[in-house]
């Protein structure tokens, strides 16, 4: 098993990284503005880059390399270009009217990483991994996930829902590189590439919105209802 | 084998890149009809040749050709021959002509999509059909480009991207799970997941399994994950409703099923079987309660879509010979029926131009022929005989009953009844009832629209009387590799 074997730096890089990616989802649901949404994510995906590369390193997977590469560049810097046109196109710099106000919401994700701790801990002992860095992983696996669907729930705009759909993904990227680093490379590959595909449909739709809805706020399209 | 399993998505991707080509509307349309047509028939003999030969995995494991996934491959293949054949004549009616060839190109990158998905030997490949399904069908949703079908075309595209990351979460899980017992680096595949599964952490394989099934679960329309469903079956084409309905949620709730076998086999199929099954109800009551107040007269066969599936989940949920088989007879009928009745419902809402049952009227004299293949289809599809789907759905009863599940069984049977009563009455009101003003004519349907109808009911008749014997053993083999004891 690999996460008992790790050396005490590795662990701790790891842990590391996956605290920091933690604490920039936190960015993302604390801030108004749309552009900083962009840039935490684009840090996000570099630090899982880096995770990655390390993950390769230590635990002797050369294959995380390549991955490392692609999620570098596809991540880190495709897709938040493409956002980053997109939120140029739209011209609403800031989230409008917040169900959820930023403060609000950063206690509710607090709460959640409480609750997302309470079941990676249930899980690890279960597993006998109690004290290793699967608590972690997990537990930002989790933690990222709710805070993606929070961000999907309480957010209005369709590029703040777009970026919380990555969350979710980063979030299960991040924490299958630690837990399942030997998960098979053309998978991950192709999760990759699906991705590009998703955010391109999505600017696609975002534009039909524009054009033909008159408004790219979740809020205004209730036409659809029983 | 495989080149038959081949052929089947090959003839749509010739199609598409053909389509891509020489941008003509005729000759994209002719060309969707004959991949389509190839589909369908290289589609027709793979549960044969499976249930003679056996299941096999070509391609170092990535493909794989089981009865489960051959039987699914030919309900999607006939579903999108129909409706092939159907877009004909109903594009030609919206007046898009030079967006056509864009609209088949998409069409059959759905069929590829869907006729991939059950092919996959891999989960997390089979993850990746499902999520390329939802990518090409939210532009076919969104096709007609007016507000509502925008604004269902992102409804969707949200939802079932949120539903299904959880089940790649789910998949992951089931990987790492996996790893404990095969080593961190093995070959992500049914089999392989299935071999482990004995062995692995329970607790873990039941959050998997959870996961899993409130992931594609979104996709398959189940209640309370179904709510992008009735947007987007009501506000698509209808020959695109039709493949929604009919092929798409099919291809997804195989996933379940698959998975539901590894929880079998790692020993907390008590549980998962119990959460399906109350997904299943719930469906029904949530369908119940929206039929019988509907006005709209393509969201009635959406919420249909959402009975159906809860009466497969039902049927899975069961478990055993009778439930398994009445799920995968259900599967078929549901296809033809389904697209039957949104064939109905397009041809209907076009000639009147109206969505709202309250405004269409005496169909059964403006069209003899049309009216009376949609009003059989009704009919059929609310369970009653002597159609296919009330064999299937006697099966699942008994399947029910078989595995001592009282509750659910009558709960299901309560469910049936209320909805044939409500969805039977919008008929009476559109075929019985005289409105006051009508203020002109319906417009005349052409034969391209008729005939896929008349396609659909005649073997939706047959199976009702005639459950072959070979189908039978066929199923009765698919639940014993499924492993549906407890």
């Amino acid at each position: 098993m690999v996460l008992t074997q790790l050396g005490p730096l590795a662990a701790s890089i790891f842990s590391l990284i996956a605290i920091a990616s933690l604490l920039l989802s936190f960015v993302m649901l604390g801030s108004h503005a749309l552009r900083h949404y962009l840039y935490a994510f684009g840090a996000q995906s570099w630090l899982i880059a880096i995770l990655s590369a390390s993950v390769g390193y230590y635990a002797n997977f050369p294959e995380l390399y390549l991955i490392a590469i692609l999620t570098f560049l596809f991540r880190g810097l495709l897709l938040p270009y493409l956002l980053l046109r997109v939120v140029r196109r739209l011209a609403v710099p800031r989230e409008p009217i917040e169900i959820l106000r930023p403060s609000s919401s950063l206690v509710v994700g607090a709460l959640g990483v409480v609750f997302a701790l309470a079941v990676a801990h249930n899980i690890s002992a279960e597993l006998n991994l109690a004290g290793t860095i699967a608590v972690l992983a997990l537990t930002v696996m989790l933690s990222m996930k709710l805070i993606g669907f929070l961000i999907l729930a309480a957010r209005q705009e369709a590029v703040s829902q777009i970026l919380g759909l990555l969350i979710l993904e980063n979030g299960i990227f991040l924490g299958s590189q630690i837990l399942v680093p030997g998960m098979p490379l053309l998978l991950e590959v192709v999760i990759l590439f699906d991705l590009l595909i998703v955010v391109v449909c999505f600017g696609v739709l975002v534009r039909y919105l524009m054009a033909h809805a008159g408004t790219t706020s979740s809020r205004e399209l209730r036409q659809l209802v029983g | 084998m495989l080149s038959l399993a081949l052929v089947t998505v090959l003839a749509p991707a010739a199609a598409i890149l053909l389509i891509g080509v020489i941008r003509h509307p005729r000759f994209a349309e002719f060309l969707n009809l004959a991949a389509a047509a190839i589909s369908f028939l290289s589609a027709l003999p793979l549960p044969l040749l499976t249930a003679m030969r056996g299941p096999h995995v070509f391609w170092g494991g990535a493909i794989t050709v089981d009865r489960l996934g051959a039987w699914v491959q030919l309900c999607t293949s006939i579903v999108y021959l129909l409706s092939s054949i159907y877009a004909v004549g109903y594009m030609r009616m919206l007046g898009e002509e030079e967006r056509l060839p864009r609209f088949y190109a998409l069409f059959a990158g759905f069929g590829l999509t869907t006729l991939v998905g059950p092919m996959m030997n891999n989960p997390g490949l089979y993850w990746i059909a499902i999520e390329l399904t939802t990518l090409v069908s939210t532009f076919l949703v969104a096709f007609e480009r007016a507000a509502e079908a925008i604004e269902a075309g992102w409804k969707y595209i949200i939802v079932v991207s949120g539903g299904i990351s959880l089940a790649l979460l789910g998949t992951v899980l089931s990987y790492w799970n996996g790893s404990f017992v095969l080593g961190p680096r093995y070959d992500m595949t049914w089999a392989s997941l299935a071999r482990a599964a004995p062995h692995i952490d329970p607790m873990l394989a039941l959050l998997s399994f959870l996961l899993v099934l409130i992931g594609f679960g979104t996709k398959v329309g189940l209640a309370p994950m179904h709510t992008w469903l009735p947007d987007a079956h009501s506000e698509g084409p209808a020959p695109v409703s039709a493949m929604l309905s009919g092929a798409l949620l099919n291809t997804a709730m195989i996933g379940i099923v698959r998975y539901l076998s590894l929880a079998d086999r790692a020993g907390v199929g008590r549980v998962s079987h119990g959460v399906l099954i109350a997904l299943g109800v719930f469906s029904l009551f949530v369908a119940a309660l929206f039929i019988v107040r509907q006005e709209g007269v393509k969201r009635l066969m959406a919420y249909s879509s959402v009975e159906h599936m809860g009466v497969i989940a039902l049927g899975f949920g069961f478990g055993g010979p009778f439930g398994v088989a009445g799920a995968l007879y259900h599967m078929l009928n549901h296809s033809l029926n389904k697209s039957l009745m949104f064939f109905g419902a397009g041809n209907v809402m076009r000639s009147y131009g109206t969505k709202e049952i309250g405004r269409i009227s005496r169909v059964g004299v403006h069209f003899p022929v049309m009216g009376a293949l949609w009003l059989a289809g009704a009919v059929a599809i609310t369970g009653a005989p002597p159609f296919g789907l009330f064999q299937a759905e006697f099966s699942t009863l008994r399947g029910g009953l078989a595995t001592g599940e009282v509750f659910p069984v009558v709960a299901m049977a309560v469910l049936l009844i209320v909805i044939f009563i409500g969805f039977l009455n919008h008929f009476r009101i559109m075929y019985y009832e005289s409105v006051a003003s009508q203020a002109e004519e319906p417009r005349a349907v052409s034969t391209w629209c008729v005939a896929p109808m008349w396609c659909a009911l005649v073997p939706l008749l047959l199976l009702g009387f005639w459950w072959p014997n070979a189908l039978w053993n066929y199923f009765g083999t698919i639940a014993h590799v499924l492993g549906g004891a407890r």
